[in-house]
């Protein structure tokens, strides 16, 4: 009950199919006329009239006992029909997916043999032969239905026969029919439960139907579809006789699928965790963010920033008051373990952040004096791309696999700037020539599966140089990409900046990456800034104890002897920070106070700061 | 390209030689004598005798299958009894008016369904989605032939829009206009569920692509959210999309049976019911037999279009 209780419609359902259920359970017990009594001088009743509440039909026959004799008849034969398809249909499918090779192959041929046919040509073509009649319209319809339980429950079957406890039942010596009963048949039992609940609704309509066309009930046996056949001479002059069994009849398929679908996300754990819901177009803001915006002359300056994501009741904070500047061609790194927070920043500026659950409840970011977070939806478009663009860590994934390279690169170009055909087509390959793509005009018509993964990783960087932005996000460009393909994509970067001029903004866990090419370093733990200054200076003598052990845990070459220490312990979890320092539990100089209150950044040099208590001495460059 | 069509045109002459198998065993399997069904149950022994000989019915099944599949390959459907008609020359004459009612609502739902399906992703959980949701739960669990009496009762008894039933007016011309009123019920009446059914296989597709990768790259781009929507999401979402558009051709082309039976549409599938009731096996046959075969190729279509469109399909 408690399942079902999480979607309303599904209980509203569920609520409907009972009482429909119990009404045609009781049908025999209540007080109801003889279905079957002719009376032609009362032909055609209106509903609500004396002594029939639903009115007669053609022949005068009580129209309410009929229905809810037809409505009993046309379930139990809906349910049978779906009770065979079922059994017989997994069956099949459990012994194709359990022996495979050729026992799979050859049942799956004729499953496919099967259906080749359109559905109810199937069914009519069975009922031909068999000859019209209820139970002949059943054995058709379940016939019909078999493929569908065939191929789902086969599909289940290949995925857990290989699973641990199969193969441990048979190395106990079970016999193959035993395994079957014992480890297969509870594992794919939901399925099926899924599997009937979707398709009974199909199968009370398609029994209806084949009444309708007079193949299946005879009179004066009628179920909902034959009392619908019948009623269709009258239409026009009694409607009320069509009516009423043809509202029968949407109303128990409805409540069927309501109850259906209830069960279906009931057992689809995706559903659960929100996960599901898909993100809007642009990050939301929190309303009542303060308007904390210091007008200043630095390109990008990020004051405050604070990002959660809202899943149920949890609430974690993935940035957690973050500032940071960045000049004019200048190339600032962020720096920290994945789930730092460092990508969610990121993603923040550009209001990219998937949302739900993603919300940013702070902080502002000025771009040139402007707040991204106050933009609307139309202006952020102009922004995205042409101002600031980004490129993502894998390039598979966020090249669009339909469209061709040359089409992605014109369509990046077209959204902020109108020009011809011709002149996007030499703008095209001028990115490709940019990020030294060879034989770029070959490469317009290539699509991304067609590439390496380092060339997708260049059409990535093409396409945010494409409309000569002021800033170039990086998120972990190089982390899928293998060594040497690493070198020549920073190299790149650095080319880039010099010839175009543009900043940087590269986020990385590599310590080694940031030496190569950032002026600038932030080292992020657990959603906020624990140190910041000059690349160099960091990297020469850290302040921050995890600093100190981030980047001792990067080897260095050359350097054999010293031993790669691992930080003990793990960051905390962002729902449940604790109130001190977040480092402290895993930091070797931790003191009392460090976990007593939270630690402000402190200053330290011209260009440095850092959020500790007792950071390391700086050493003088 | 051409070698995959060839390809995909050769992969079916197996299928149609199973579905010819498949319909031939079923036909096989009918209690009772051809010949007394045709002649009637006064019919003389020797009548009858002669009728199975003349049939070719007193030959072992193997041999009659090939016999059967034979003649049809040479476009000999065999004779009806009930319409003293060739059985080609009668579907031929059918098939087209299914062909208009089928194809109409399926060009119909294919749009509707995908319009639908986007719409409802794109505005998740808001008052479209739930709309669209709800009208698509009450097109799925509607009986076709139910949706297409009441229709007739309310479009075109009360409100006069549209005649009645039928394919063309019983006097008058016969042109596009007048085919047109008297499609537009029918097509309908035909699309709905198979609408319901592809919205809802839209929408869980769209959401599913809605949260991929490369829908974020596209917004990072800077492009417009119809055009992240419109283009880049429907069409990979029209890879699982477009199979589906296929499953339910079969379902339009098939159930257009029921709404021919209401509307008094002179197709195929009204034909099958009546040659069902009067026991005209040899129109049965070579009716399913047709529709099966038409279906097939239709499938072959669908395939071609979406190695079109997806280039990662190896051709």
């Amino acid at each position: 009950m408690a399942l079902f209780a999480r979607s309303q419609l599904a209980f509203i359902g569920l609520i409907i199919l009972s009482l429909i259920l119990i009404l045609a359970i009781l049908t025999p017990w209540l007080p109801l006329n003889d279905p079957n009594v002719i009376d032609t001088s009362n032909r055609f009743k209106r509903p609500f009239s004396e002594d029939s509440i639903l009115g007669t039909d053609h022949l005068g026959r009580d129209l309410l006992s009929r229905l809810l004799w037809g409505t009993r008849l046309s379930i139990a034969v809906g349910l049978c029909a779906a009770i065979i398809a079922a059994f017989i249909g997994s069956a099949i499918g459990v012994i194709a997916g359990f022996y495979g090779g050729h026992t799979d192959n050859i049942i799956m041929r004729g499953v496919d043999m099967l259906m080749a046919f359109p559905y109810i040509l199937l069914a009519l073509a069975i009922v031909a032969a068999l000859g019209p009649g209820l139970m002949n319209a059943l054995i058709a319809v379940a016939i019909v239905n078999i493929p569908f339980f065939a191929r789902n429950i086969r599909g289940v079957t290949l995925g857990i026969v290989h699973r641990e406890f199969v193969d441990a039942a048979r190395l106990s010596g079970m016999s193959n029919a035993k395994i079957i009963i014992n480890e297969i048949l509870p594992n794919v039992f939901p399925v099926i439960v899924v599997a009937m609940s979707t398709t009974v609704g199909w199968m009370i309509l398609e029994t209806a139907g084949l009444s309708f066309l007079g193949l299946g009930s005879q009179p004066p046996q009628a179920d909902l579809g034959s009392m619908l056949g019948e009623a269709r001479a009258a239409i026009i002059t009694s409607p009320h006789t069509s009516v009423v069994p043809g509202v029968m009849i949407l109303i128990i398929v409805m409540a069927i699928n309501l109850v259906g679908d209830g069960i279906r996300d009931v057992l689809d754990p995706r559903l659960k965790s929100g996960a599901l819901s898909t993100p809007r177009s642009t990050t939301e803001v929190a309303k009542n963010k303060s308007d904390a915006g210091l007008k200043t002359q630095t390109l990008l300056s990020i004051n405050g920033l604070k990002t959660e994501f809202r899943i149920g009741n949890r609430i974690l904070k993935a940035v957690n008051d973050v500032s940071l500047t960045v000049d004019k061609g200048q190339c600032v790194g962020i720096i920290g373990e994945s789930g730092s927070g460092k990508s969610v920043t990121a993603l923040s500026i550009m209001r990219l952040v998937s949302s739900p659950p993603g919300i940013i409840t702070d902080g502002s970011i000025d771009f040139k004096g402007d707040d991204l977070l106050k933009l609307s939806s139309e202006d952020l478009r102009d922004f995205r791309g042409k101002k600031v663009s980004y490129v993502f860590q894998d390039p598979l994934s966020t090249l669009h696999p339909l469209y061709t390279v040359g089409q992605q690169l014109s369509e990046a170009i077209q959204s902020h700037n109108h020009v011809g055909k011709l002149e996007k087509h030499k703008k095209a390959l001028e990115l490709l020539q940019a990020v030294r793509i060879s034989n770029p005009e070959k490469r317009l018509n290539s699509y991304p599966h067609e590439l390496s993964g380092g060339m997708r990783q260049r059409i990535g960087i093409a396409m945010a140089l494409a409309n000569d932005p002021d800033i170039i996000i990086a998120d972990e460009p190089t982390t899928a990409l293998d060594v040497t393909v690493q070198a020549q994509i920073l190299k790149l970067f650095q080319d880039l900046r010099r010839e175009k001029g543009l900043a940087l903004v590269f986020i990385t866990h590599d310590f080694g990456v940031i030496s190569q090419i950032c002026d600038k370093v932030a080292v992020m733990y657990a959603g906020k800034i624990v140190e910041t200054g000059p690349a160099a200076e960091i990297l020469k003598s850290p302040a921050h104890p995890y600093t100190a052990r981030l980047k001792s845990c990067v080897p260095e070459l050359g350097q054999g002897k010293r031993n790669l220490i691992a930080i003990p312990g793990f960051p905390p979890m962002i729902d449940n920070m604790p109130s001190g320092c977040a480092f402290a539990s895993r930091c070797e100089k931790v003191k009392q106070n460090c976990q007593s209150a939270m630690v402000d950044v402190k200053k330290i040099g011209q260009e440095r700061a850092v959020r500790c208590l007792f950071p390391e001495e700086i050493k003088a460059g | 390209m051409i070698a995959y069509i060839i390809k995909r045109l050769l992969s079916a002459i197996p299928v149609l030689l199973g579905i010819s198998v498949i319909v031939f065993i079923i036909m096989a399997l009918i209690p009772g004598d051809p010949a007394t069904a045709i002649l009637g149950s006064f019919a003389t022994p020797e009548n009858v005798e002669k009728l199975n000989r003349d049939l070719g019915l007193d030959k072992p099944m193997i041999q009659r299958y090939f016999i059967w599949l034979g003649n049809m390959l040479q476009g000999d459907f065999g004779r009806s009894f009930s319409l003293n008609k060739d059985v080609l020359d009668e579907i031929s004459e059918r098939f087209g008016a299914t062909l208009v009612l089928a194809g109409v609502s399926f060009v119909l739902c294919s749009i509707l369904g995908v319009v639908a399906g986007v719409l409802s992703a794109s505005r998740q959980f808001g008052i479209t989605d739930k709309l669209i949701t709800l009208s698509v739960l009450i097109g799925i669990s509607i009986p076709s032939f139910f949706l297409g009496m009441m229709m007739i009762l309310f479009f075109s008894v009360q409100l006069r829009w549209f005649p009645v039933s039928g394919m063309w007016p019983i006097y008058g011309a016969r042109d596009l206009s007048a085919l047109l009123s008297h499609l537009f019920l029918p097509a309908l009446a035909l699309s709905v569920v198979a609408t319901g059914v592809i919205a809802r296989l839209s929408r869980s597709a769209m959401l599913e692509v809605l949260r991929q990768d490369f829908i974020r790259t596209a917004r990072a781009k800077g492009l417009s959210e119809a055009r992240v929507i419109w283009r880049h999401a429907l069409k990979a979402a029209m890879v699982s999309v477009i199979p589906v558009l296929g499953v339910q051709a079969g379902f339009v082309l098939s159930g257009a049976v029921y709404i021919e039976m209401v509307f008094q549409w002179p197709g195929v599938g009204r034909m099958l019911v009546e040659a069902i009731l009067k026991r005209d096996i040899l129109l049965v046959q070579g009716g399913v037999v047709f529709v099966a075969a038409c279906y097939v190729m239709f499938n072959i279509v669908v395939d071609i279009i979406q190695s079109l469109l997806d280039p990662r399909i190896k051709t």
